[in-house]
């Protein structure tokens, strides 16, 4: 039933291209404001559109596959829509259009300079979100991890501000460094192995790898993703960059980003060294006590953090090492948790974003200390945000309670109580940081809020509809997009090579 | 006749063109630029010609005259030369499109005889790419030596003084190689670089053939501007008109590169250099060191010309880095990354003359976002560029560095790695502090004061002549940077030497 077959298709090429031949147009109708955002929000439901009809095939494990040209001799710029880039793509696609909708209303809302800058880099990060999330081979994503890098700059300084530029600068020095170990490694790499190709459960079967050899080659591929996933002590970029516009963060510090590095660090275990290598050479250890100590260490950082999108980018650090845990479990559950929480904790922190947003842009305050009583003001929008905190703290019916659970199991199949006491203790802290926020937005008085209304719908509608997706998702795993059969599509593909 | 001279015809074209300039376009000023145009197409069209050629039927022997080596003179177009050319040449038409309005900017420019003296460094460059003859080669450096002098000194009120430091460090350089030259011929008894390459195997224990390699490498390391011998270029980068740095950068150390790599794997022998004598280690060594030093420093420049000088003595480590690796991958990065630096340095130096044409200045801490309102094309241009030469994907930049990289990484070497991709955050470094001025800080007051900046932020940009150069070098980049592939399969590989 698990039969894993090829077909070739250009569906993938025309995901990543849509957003790409939108930017054009972007600029050419940077006069005509509804134009252009009607190009946005076009190539986002596009691009949407054909991510989705390529679930069927995914799901009975047929891949997509397409090469562009050969950009090394033996190496081809390839796409392939496995069922993990496909889960991946669907969630940075989907969660796109809600963005730009968003974005929408928090760029006029400000009245902003340089919209159409803005919303042509957020195409090209798209374009380059889908390319990692398709790419087939590890050079192939090294290009797009990289276009990802440098299309992301101009939207962490887009305030230009001094603040931002330095944020900015920051943010580079961290990814490009990075950069170059992803380089170095995936070079390391091809020398090796003389394949690139990502292959489920590992591209080293069968090559003679001294342990010195993967140790260099994991430590530098850790070095070249764990900036992107922030795993500490690679993350203090992060909540620097939440200089950047609120839907900037929500989409790119949340979804596309932070996720393309966790995404990056599953590539790298499961489909470079494989779960049996890594288990061999110990080096699912090491992830774990990185993760581990993240999780701990980013949800205490969250507690002392007053700015409230500073809270959620510590709380992003520490929920993407739920990924990397579960995923350096390497049992079943723990794997099959850890890709839920790729969608999951995406489409909760997105909510988050979306409400700190629409919170500056209504009532100008970023402070959690000034919070008292927003709750009765924006009820909508504190309601979203209440969902997206109980979810992160693993409490039902919100989604984050599923991929937490199964992360749970997972370390009891692992035999791995530390990682289950971790998770436990983090969900407390989670509790501890969040909960403060609602209770001052819903049951203290606040001042100077007389006459104070919600934010604009076209940033109401979309974190009111991730607050509820989140919950659907959290009732019924599998609803609509299948995210529960694709990643386990993931985990038989990947584990069911070694047994 | 033409085709069966195609070999030759390059030099003679640019030659001959050279020479009657002076006296065609004695009465009309404006004549010189089309003749110029014209024998610089001409070689681009020929340049083409010989590469499809040398593909289809392999090295191509020309004798002049019909004698026949090691009596007479030889051309040999193979992959290698052919390549190179068509590089230089491609380059050398687009700098001289965007010369077309420069030229009457630059006050103390003569444009008849700038034009004579850069046909004639063009000659002597083909010349000493096409050549299988080592006194023939020199003939031609110093033909090529001689106008960059010239072309040099025109510049600005420092010009004279870097123009003629480089003539005391290009003689030395030229000396070395003739004294090398000459124990060479002692020992050979031939000056044919093939007839050479059959001779030499007998003689590899001789102490003056090691000395003969030795001048020739130091002579060539001057003209390359290999670390720790590249004292001359920073100065005649900076102060040479646009045009000529523009000309220069870009071609003229490519020349000791190819002459370099000619002389070591192609005569001397691939295991001669490096596993006996470990000239090539050496020249790792100092190249690696040569990237570093010259990323830094170019870190530490105000002026963007001076930048973009520093910035070439890092670059040209990368190609001695690939031809000192010894091994295939390093020489494809070698080879790849003389074209790659050949077009980022081009559209780079052009760059800096559309600002100072615009601003009358290219000072780092002086531009800020109007320039970028301004001129937006001619900023876009840069950041391609600037983005290739940090090596982001999918630019060519990268992917010279992926191929170096690979290289390294054959040879076990990482220190040279880690000096790659260290080099590549310089880079980042020097060209983020440009990009950050231009396109994020406002204009201040202070800057009003300029009298070249009036307030209105209104799109004004160079001329056509001046823009569609700059355009097409950084639109190369991307699409060369895609398809490098079909170069390094189809031209590339075929030029890797014998042993290797």
């Amino acid at each position: 039933m698990n039969i894993q077959s090829c077909y070739t298709s250009f569906v993938p090429l025309y995901a990543i291209l849509v957003s790409l031949l939108a930017v054009p147009l972007i600029i050419f109708s940077s006069k005509k404001k509804n134009l252009r955002e009607f190009w946005t929000i076009g190539a986002s439901l596009i691009k949407f559109g054909l991510v989705i009809s390529l679930i069927p095939n995914a799901l009975l494990n047929k891949t997509a596959e397409i090469s562009i040209v050969e950009i090394s001799p033996g190496i081809e710029l390839a796409l392939k829509a496995d069922p993990f880039g496909v889960f991946f793509a669907l969630v940075a696609s989907g969660l796109w259009i809600f963005t730009s909708f968003y974005s929408i209303g928090y760029v006029r809302g400000l009245k902003d300079k340089k919209q159409t800058r803005y919303f042509s880099y957020f195409a090209i990060c798209l374009s380059s979100t889908i390319g990692v999330a398709f790419a087939a081979n590890l050079l192939t994503f090294v290009v797009f991890y990289e276009i990802l890098t440098i299309a992301t700059y101009p939207l962490v300084i887009h305030k230009e501000d001094e603040k931002s530029i330095r944020a900015g600068r920051k943010y580079l020095a961290y990814t490009l460094t990075a950069g170059s170990l992803l380089i170095a490694a995936t070079a390391l790499t091809y020398q090796i192995t003389n394949n690139l190709d990502f292959k489920a459960g590992g591209m080293f079967k069968g090559i003679a790898l001294t342990p010195n050899m993967a140790l260099v080659l994991f430590l530098l591929f850790l070095g070249g993703v764990g900036v992107k996933a922030s795993i500490m002590p690679l993350h203090s970029w992060l909540p620097t960059a939440m200089a950047a516009p609120t839907p900037v963060s929500a989409l790119l510090h949340a979804v596309a980003v932070v996720k393309s590095g966790v995404f990056g660090i599953v590539r790298v275990a499961l489909f470079v060294f494989g779960p049996k290598l890594m288990y061999e050479l110990g080096l699912n250890n090491i992830l774990v006590v990185f993760a581990g100590f993240t999780i701990i260490v980013a949800s205490l950082m969250a507690l002392k953090q007053d700015n409230l999108k500073r809270r959620l980018a510590y709380s992003t650090i520490s929920h993407l090492s739920y990924i990397v845990l579960g995923t350096a479990l390497l049992s079943s559950s723990a794997i099959l948790g850890a890709i839920m929480h790729i969608a999951f904790h995406a489409t909760m922190k997105i909510t988050l974003f979306f409400c700190a947003g629409a919170i500056y842009v209504n009532l100008h305050k970023e402070n959690i200390s000034e919070l008292n009583g927003v709750g009765k003001v924006m009820p909508w929008t504190m309601g979203a945000f209440a969902v997206g905190s109980i979810g992160l703290t693993g409490i039902p019916p919100v989604n984050g309670f599923v991929s937490k659970w199964y992360i749970g199991l997972g370390a009891l199949q692992a035999n791995n109580l530390i990682a289950l006491i971790i998770l436990i203790i983090s969900g407390l802290l989670n509790a501890a940081y969040f909960f403060p926020i609602l209770h001052r937005a819903f049951f203290r008085s606040g001042e100077n809020l007389e006459g104070k209304k919600e934010a604009s719908p076209f940033m109401v509608v979309p974190l009111v509809i991730t607050a509820m997706l989140a919950v659907l998702l959290g009732i019924y795993p599998d609803f609509l997009f299948h995210f529960y059969h694709l990643a386990a599509m993931v985990v038989t593909n990947v584990l069911g090579v070694i047994s | 006749m033409i085709i069966r001279n195609s070999a030759a015809l390059i030099p003679l074209i640019l030659l001959f063109t050279a020479v009657s300039i002076p006296i065609v376009a004695l009465k009309k000023k404006q004549i010189a630029f089309f003749m110029v145009m014209i024998a610089t197409s001409l070689s681009v069209i020929i340049s083409f010609y010989n590469i499809f050629r040398v593909l289809k039927v392999g090295t191509i022997h020309y004798h002049f005259g019909g004698w026949i080596p090691p009596i007479g003179i030889e051309y040999v177009l193979d992959p290698l030369s052919s390549f190179i050319c068509l590089v230089i040449n491609v380059i050398a038409l687009l700098v001289l499109i965007h010369s077309k309005k420069i030229i009457e900017m630059e006050s103390n420019i003569k444009s008849v005889p700038y034009y004579a003296l850069v046909l004639l460094m063009l000659t002597g460059f083909n010349g000493i790419v096409l050549t299988g003859d080592f006194f023939n080669l020199y003939v031609f450096l110093e033909i090529c030596s001689l106008a960059m002098y010239g072309l040099i000194s025109v510049g600005g009120k420092q010009a004279p003084v870097a123009a003629f430091r480089y003539l005391i460090m290009g003689a030395i350089g030229g000396s070395f190689y003739l004294l090398g030259v000459g124990f060479l011929y002692i020992k050979t008894g031939s000056l044919n670089m093939a007839d050479v390459r059959s001779i030499i195997p007998h003689l590899y224990d001789e102490p003056t053939v090691i000395v003969a390699i030795s001048l020739m490498v130091i002579g060539f390391g001057i003209k390359m501007a290999v670390f720790p011998l590249h004292g001359w270029l920073p100065d005649a980068y900076t102060y040479a008109p646009t045009t000529s740095s523009a000309l220069i950068a870009p071609t003229g150390t490519k020349i000791g590169a190819y002459a370099m790599l000619r002389t070591l794997f192609f005569v001397f022998g691939v295991n001669y250099v490096s596993k006996t004598l470990h000239i090539t280690d050496i020249l790792a060594w100092l190249s690696a060191i040569g990237i570093i030093y010259g990323s830094i420093m170019a870190i530490a420049q105000k002026g963007m010309k001076r930048m973009l000088a520093y910035s070439s003595v890092s670059q040209i480590g990368y190609i001695g880095l690939g031809i000192g690796l010894c091994n295939p991958l390093g020489l494809i990065g070698a080879v790849l990354h003389v074209m790659n630096h050949a077009i980022m340095k081009a559209c780079l130096f052009l760059v800096a003359g559309n600002y100072r044409v615009k601003l009358g200045h290219s000072n780092i801490f002086k531009l800020n976002d109007n320039i970028r309102k301004k001129m937006p094309w001619t900023t876009a241009a840069f950041t391609v560029a600037a983005l290739s030469m940090i090596g982001i994907p999918p630019t060519l930049g990268f992917f010279s560095k992926w191929y170096l990289a690979l290289g390294t990484i054959k040879n076990s070497s990482w220190i040279f790695l880690a000096v790659l991709l260290i080099s590549s955050l310089l880079n980042a470094v020097y060209f983020f502090r440009v990009l950050e001025k231009v396109y994020l800080k406002p204009m201040s007051s202070n800057d009003l004061e300029e009298p070249n900046m009036s307030k209105n932020s209104k799109a004004d940009e160079v001329s056509s002549s001046a823009l569609i150069p700059v355009l097409i070098l950084s639109v190369a980049l991307i699409i060369l940077g895609l398809l490098n592939t079909i170069i390094v399969k189809g031209i590339i590989e075929k030029m890797i030497p014998a042993g290797m």
